[in-house]
């Protein structure tokens, strides 16, 4: 067992990312003709993102284009193109919360390690955990729409501290850096939430595996 | 999972399949990892479930941004602000 390798999808972010970024100079550089692929850059990746937050098509539309014009109307406060990506989540986060009507000072629902963590079955040499058999689940997820379902249900469903990191980091490919910028939270944080968010889907991909299986 | 070492490798799992473990400890969860069953397959069902969501992009706008709104990020773009807009 060696752990996971995605050099493949990350070498993708980067390309993806250093193009926001010689988009966001050329911007910045007074270059019109780099605004209709900046909005194209970020447009779906908005939505994505907006969708899996507030939950409602609708919803993610607004928020989406209302991300975009805070985007251009503060374009000269973007004083490092190179963190762009950021500087556009971040406005997007904030975005998302007015839309929730949501204050960042609300109560937070919290995941435990113990919640998330799977149980053992049997005795002796018999023990083991009670989990799904995942050996039949598809690497790609292309392949098939229920279980692309499943997951999108089991992202949704998470506490909004916990949705918003496994956001950043495992769907838009942000580093732990970047996301404690976006979220005003220290890496220690991120680590911590990611982790128990990965666990949480887990856990409920698990559940729905076991209720097919049945 | 109730074993000591099973609970130390659970609550590390994340940054030894992000690579972000430094190398000694992720040495120490390997030689474990070798050993027991279960976490094989734990460990095994926490990687494809991350790798899921990593390909979770399906959901896309259903139209693209109207011209009209496009005009008016152009015009905050040349310093132009939008009605209502803080900046």
């Amino acid at each position: 067992m060696s752990p996971s390798k995605p050099l493949l999808r990350w070498r993708l972010v980067r390309q993806d990312n250093q193009r926001e970024i010689e988009l966001a100079r050329r911007l910045k550089n007074g270059d019109a003709s780099a605004f209709e692929p900046f909005v194209d850059a970020f447009h779906g990746k908005l939505f994505q993102y907006s969708y899996m937050m507030c939950g409602h098509r609708e919803d993610a539309e607004e928020v989406a284009q209302e991300t975009l014009m805070k985007v251009f109307d503060n374009f000269a406060k973007l004083r490092e193109p190179e963190h762009v990506r950021a500087w556009v989540f971040r406005i997007a986060r904030n975005v998302c919360i007015v839309k929730r009507r949501k204050s960042v000072f609300a109560p937070v629902e919290e995941i435990s390690l113990d919640e998330v963590k799977p149980n053992w079955k049997g005795d002796g040499d018999s023990r083991r955990l009670d989990i799904a058999d995942w050996s039949a689940l598809p690497e790609q997820l292309a392949i098939d729409s229920e279980i692309s379902g499943m997951v999108r249900a089991a992202i949704q469903e998470l506490p909004e501290i916990y949705k918003t990191v496994l956001l950043l980091r495992d769907v838009e490919g942000m580093t732990t850096a970047e996301s404690a910028g976006i979220l005003d939270v220290s890496e220690e944080v991120v680590k911590t939430r990611l982790h128990r968010a990965r666990l949480a889907v887990r856990q409920k991909l698990d559940s729905s595996l076991k209720a097919v299986a049945a | 999972m109730t074993p000591d070492e099973c609970q130390k490798v659970f609550a590390s799992l994340s940054e030894y399949l992000d690579r972000e473990l430094p190398e000694r400890a992720c040495d120490e969860i390997e030689e474990h990892i070798r050993d027991c069953e279960p976490c094989i397959e734990f460990v095994e069902s926490l990687r494809k479930s991350v790798a899921l969501c990593r390909q979770l992009r399906a959901e896309r706008p259903s139209a693209p941004l109207p011209e009209d709104l496009k005009e008016r990020m152009r015009a905050a773009l040349r310093g132009i602000p939008s009605p209502g807009s803080e900046a």
